[in-house]
């Protein structure tokens, strides 16, 4: 499938910055699921840096702002093709150890919460317990907006019983871990069915299995990632895969707007 | 037992090393040496050569004391020391080069992945880096200490930010200062020229494609830092900038420090702020004292970091006790200098040794430095005993033991003449595209007597070290 | 090449070695006239506050404007961010950043001077000592001032340490003055008063140049004299003039040597412009008070200035 992305993120302020910087992960990579095609990033009112890989590969880019823009945006679009692998993304490459991925995160640390949810997925074969534990979370995290934030972890989500994809990768990845499997969280884009327009950019998370290698859960929606998903940057959890990470110097009032499409 | 002292050993006499100097102060009027010693504190107060000692709130700057009899080791000694340091070195830049990549070592089987899984010193921001040359420690600090006439061991390796070496140079000056005479009766290997090789150093690892003279600063945590003396005296020697956090940031692909024409790029940072302070928008984001992005920088090989960030992992003490089979697996040699039997609190079988023994074990955090928090154990009271054991007993693996080793003694001058007191030898490493080793380093001593802790932190104080040309 | 925040710190070292060496001349004016007239001290004592810019913060802690708690106050109260002993650990602490653009000679006699004077003012200081105490203070800046001159290279490291001296200097003199303004009105003031004598003595004892106002003026103390003196004479060397016209200097040194020209030595050279370009009875006319407010106003502009336009910050 030919997936056409087009994600915008609009900073302003309510004064000049002293200075401030972004990280973009912004670029996705080709791969087993997908073949970037034509891919773009436009960006104004700041200024790139440098641009390097990271230590899980992914494509990262630092821009700085200085002084007087009141608005930058940051425009990411191109298209992929992308093929159903029934969520399998492939063997493990890269310098990254894979023991890392079985190390929490303080994202991702456990509490008694997750540690039972872990528990009361049933034994049998890999794939079965790691579908069974994502449609745990499923059950267990609603999806609703607005109650969680980006430093919301993977135990205070699961007690809260609500949250975002972001919310139910880093709970689905907590309890991969304890039970023994590496995990990954995957930022990207989704096409929903029936609109262009998305709510936001999307994540998942991926697990490993022998023989398999890196496989996909979308807790969220309760399914493995098909030909609608773009993946763009992978990480331990969100902090290390977020697509842009900024600090700032100086007084001012941040304002985000973000516009994201993802069309066929 | 009796430590050995390497001036005048029991029974054997004075060593060869020392006789030249003997004859010397045999002839001197020990109230003149009493006024010398007076003259070094004055010089050093004056200079300002001082450390702050972290929990005292009066008198927060501190000389560390200096004694004036010089700690000798002979041209052939010195040789030997070399080149198990030299191997040293090499395996500790093998084995973070390898950590950071394929991590043989790990799969080879011969150091447990746990320890560098569990351990704080590994940055996986550093994964997949190549700096240049391939150095990753540039600056190493290695404690050795002696045993008896032909036994050295390795106490422990300083692969982040050794500290010391303005002490070094700093003694050879007061010492040329107070004693002219002596350094014409006697051919000492000088030292002075460490910040020279120390900038010649720096300059050879700068990024690749950076030509021409690399612009080198030293960053330091600000003024207030203990160590500062040192920052600006060795930024001052090698005649770069002495910058800090405030002063730096990301502009046009590098980083650059804010001068009074405008921002100026920096391509190799000899950078005294420990890892998690660099980078607030990588590590710790409430640190003041780094520069944001400068891990971007780096990866986009735009910057040198020396040390390099992560170099932790190779001189934490638990890894030290792997030391032995590090260097074989790198070198394919056995270690020339050795490391002290060490056991690991983590393992079962160690601990249950180690807390039967307290009474005769030096035990140590794994992640400590500075002599704090250890346990001295013939010199602890039985209370001081029982409380370790509870820390031990909750923490294993936060514990290394080791024996009680007698360290070799030099004599001190004391209010009562000549004294023995235990001392160790810090050289200073050198790394970029060879290895560069000052003939001297920094001799700490135990000022009091029979005190085997020499940290200046805890009551040591120093000597000048000198290495013979003979 | 310098760092913005070493010719910052450069900047603040000599303004604040200046500032201890004013507070010691300000007690030592204030004492003067205190051990020389018989009626209350207190009142002179306030203007000597007033010239230090501390009177409110002295009433917040002291009730008596009394020799002892004034000089406590401006020597050795380290709440007091501008008395000689916090005034000295402040210079000493940016001297100590700056360390690698000093001089061995320069850094020790700082050092020194603060080691000393942190001694000297470690315990309350007995009246009976105070002059041998304001000497002491007056000797270590001198000490500082003489290896500073003896052994600096003349480059932008001396011009921004001297631009932290005169602008420190010339806002000190100005508020002397203007504190005192009143006394040197022609309208109040008639000659051979003792009443304004001792009052025009202190004014220039507090800044040093009791002695060689006669040497320029042969003459009786009068007020047209003091202020055309202090403000306008160009070699007297705490002047106002004197401080612009080394202002302007060093800003003109600087902007050769980066080969371009700063707002800040604008400032500086329309300021010294305007006071060569004045004479003391065009000031009385317009107003010894408002003349004084202005230039103490575009002094600190020009501190400001020349922070901007070398990324002090």
């Amino acid at each position: 499938m030919r997936l056409k992305v087009s994600h915008r993120t609009e900073y302003s302020y309510d004064e000049p910055i002293r200075y401030g910087l972004q990280r973009l992960r912004l670029w996705p990579a080709s791969g087993p699921a997908q073949t970037m095609l034509t891919w773009a990033l436009h960006i104004e009112g700041a200024r790139e840096e440098v641009r390097f890989l990271d230590q899980f590969g992914n494509d990262t880019r630092l821009l700085s702002i200085d002084g007087e823009p009141h608005t930058i945006s940051v425009v990411a679009e191109g298209e992929v093709e992308t093929n159903d692998t029934a969520g399998v993304s492939g063997p493990h490459r890269g310098f990254a150890p894979l023991w890392l991925f079985e190390h929490q995160t303080p994202l991702t640390a456990p509490g008694t919460a997750i540690r039972e949810l872990a528990a009361s997925v049933g034994n049998g074969r890999d794939l079965d317990r790691l579908h069974g534990l994502m449609a745990l979370i499923q059950q267990r995290i609603a999806y609703v907006t607005g109650t969680t934030d980006s430093r919301t972890t993977a135990e205070e989500a699961l007690v809260k019983g609500t949250g975002v994809c972001q919310d139910h990768s880093h709970a689905f990845a907590a309890s991969a871990r304890l039970l023994g499997f590496p995990a990954r969280y995957v930022s990207g884009y989704l096409m929903m069915n029936d609109t262009v327009e998305q709510v936001a950019s999307h994540a998942w998370a991926e697990a490993y299995v022998s023989d398999l290698g890196w496989v996909g859960f979308d807790a969220a929606n309760g399914m493995s990632p098909d030909e609608r998903y773009v993946r763009v940057a992978v990480g331990r959890d969100y902090r290390e895969a977020m697509p842009i990470a900024g600090i700032l110097i100086g007084q001012a009032q941040e304002r985000l707007a973000v516009h994201i499409t993802v069309e066929q | 037992m009796v430590a050995f002292d390497e001036m005048l050993p029991a029974e054997a006499g004075l060593r060869r090393p020392y006789e030249a100097y003997d004859g010397w102060l045999k002839n001197q009027d020990p109230a003149r040496l009493t006024e010398k010693m007076r003259d070094a504190e004055r010089v050093f107060r004056k200079t300002g050569i001082t450390f702050a000692v972290y929990g005292e709130q009066e008198a927060s700057e501190r000389l560390i004391p200096f004694d004036i009899v010089p700690r000798i080791i002979s041209g052939n000694e010195w040789r030997r020391l070399t080149q198990g340091i030299e191997q040293r070195v090499q395996a500790l830049n093998a084995f973070l080069d390898d950590i950071y990549h394929r991590q043989e070592i790990l799969r080879a089987g011969r150091v447990p992945r746990e320890l560098i899984a569990a351990n704080e010193a590994f940055l996986p921001e550093m994964i997949g880096v190549r700096p240049p040359a391939g150095v990753y420690t540039h600056i190493i600090g290695v404690d050795i200490v002696r045993i008896a006439e032909n036994e050295f061991y390795v106490l422990e390796d300083n692969a982040r930010t050794p500290s010391g070496v303005s002490y070094m140079l700093e003694n050879r000056e007061t010492m040329l200062q107070l004693f002219p005479e002596l350094f014409q009766r006697i051919k000492v290997h000088p030292v002075e020229n460490y910040p020279q090789l120390l900038r010649q150093s720096l300059a050879a690892v700068r990024p690749n494609g950076v030509s021409g003279a690399p612009t080198i600063a030293v960053l330091t945590p600000g003024s207030f830092n203990s160590a500062y003396f040192e920052h600006a005296f060795l930024a001052d020697q090698m005649g770069v900038q002495l910058v800090e956090g405030q002063d730096l940031r990301v502009a046009d692909g590098h980083v650059a420090m804010r001068t009074t024409e405008g921002y100026k790029r920096i391509d190799v940072l000899y950078r005294r702020v420990d890892d998690a302070y660099l980078d607030p928008l990588t590590f710790r984001p409430d640190s003041s004292l780094g520069v944001p992005g400068i891990m971007d920088v780096y990866r986009a090989g735009n910057i040198t970091i020396a040390n390099a960030p992560g170099t932790g992992i190779a001189d934490d003490k638990a890894i030290y006790s792997y030391m032995p089979e590090i260097i074989e697996f790198y070198t394919g040699r056995k270690p020339i200098l050795g490391n002290i039997p060490t056991w690991r609190c983590s393992e079962p079988d160690s601990l249950k040794y180690v807390q039967e023994h307290l009474g005769e074990l030096v035990v140590k955090e794994v992640h400590g430095s500075g002599g704090y928090g250890m346990l001295v154990g013939p010199a602890a009271s039985k209370k001081e005993r029982e409380e370790f054991s509870k820390k031990l007993a909750a923490r294993p693996s936060n514990y290394i033991a080791q024996p009680t080793l007698s360290l070799s003694t030099c004599p001190i001058l004391t209010e009562k003449g000549l004294a023995p007191r235990h001392v160790d030898l810090r050289p200073f490493v050198l790394v970029s595209d060879r290895i560069r080793i000052v003939p001297g380093g920094l001799t700490r001593v135990a000022l009091k007597e029979g005190s085997l802790v020499v940290n200046s932190s805890q009551g040591g104080g120093t000597k000048d070290t000198w290495v013979l040309d003979d | 090449m310098l760092l913005g925040r070493t010719a910052n710190g450069l900047y603040w070292m000599n303004r604040y070695i200046e500032r201890t060496e004013n507070m010691a001349r300000l007690i030592d004016a204030g004492l003067r006239i205190a051990l020389t007239r018989s009626q209350d001290a207190s009142e002179e004592w306030n203007s000597v506050l007033l010239s230090a810019g501390a009177a409110s913060a002295f009433a917040a802690k002291h009730s008596d404007h009394t020799a002892e708690n004034v000089a406590d106050f401006l020597l050795r109260d380290m709440s007091n961010p501008s008395s000689a002993v916090a005034a000295i650990e402040t210079a000493r602490n940016n001297a100590r950043m700056v360390r690698t653009a000093l001089t061995r000679e320069t850094w020790e006699s700082i050092n020194e001077a603060w080691m000393s004077l942190k001694r000297v003012l470690a315990s309350p200081i007995d009246q009976r000592e105070l002059p041998g105490v304001l000497d002491a203070i007056k000797r270590e800046t001198a000490l500082i001032r003489g290896s500073f001159y003896g052994t600096m290279l003349r480059n932008e490291i001396f011009d921004f340490a001297q631009l932290g001296t005169y602008v420190e200097r010339a806002d000190n003199t100005a508020r002397i003055l203007d504190v005192k303004y009143y006394v040197l009105l022609p309208s109040i003031s008639w000659v051979g008063s003792s009443l304004d004598n001792y009052q025009w003595e202190s004014i220039l004892r507090s800044v040093a140049a009791h002695r060689s106002y006669r040497w320029v003026y042969e003459a009786e103390y009068k007020p047209t004299n003091i202020a055309e003196y202090l403000i306008l004479n160009a070699r007297m060397p705490r002047s106002l003039s004197f401080s612009y016209r080394f202002l302007a200097e060093h800003l003109k040194f600087l902007g050769e040597d980066y080969g371009a020209r700063h707002p800040a030595q604008e400032i500086a050279e329309r300021t010294y412009a305007r006071l060569r370009g004045t004479e003391i009875k065009d000031i009385f006319e317009t107003g010894l008070h408002e003349f004084l407010a202005d230039f103490i106003k575009d002094n600190n502009r020009l501190g400001d200035q020349v922070a901007q336009d070398f990324g002090f910050y």
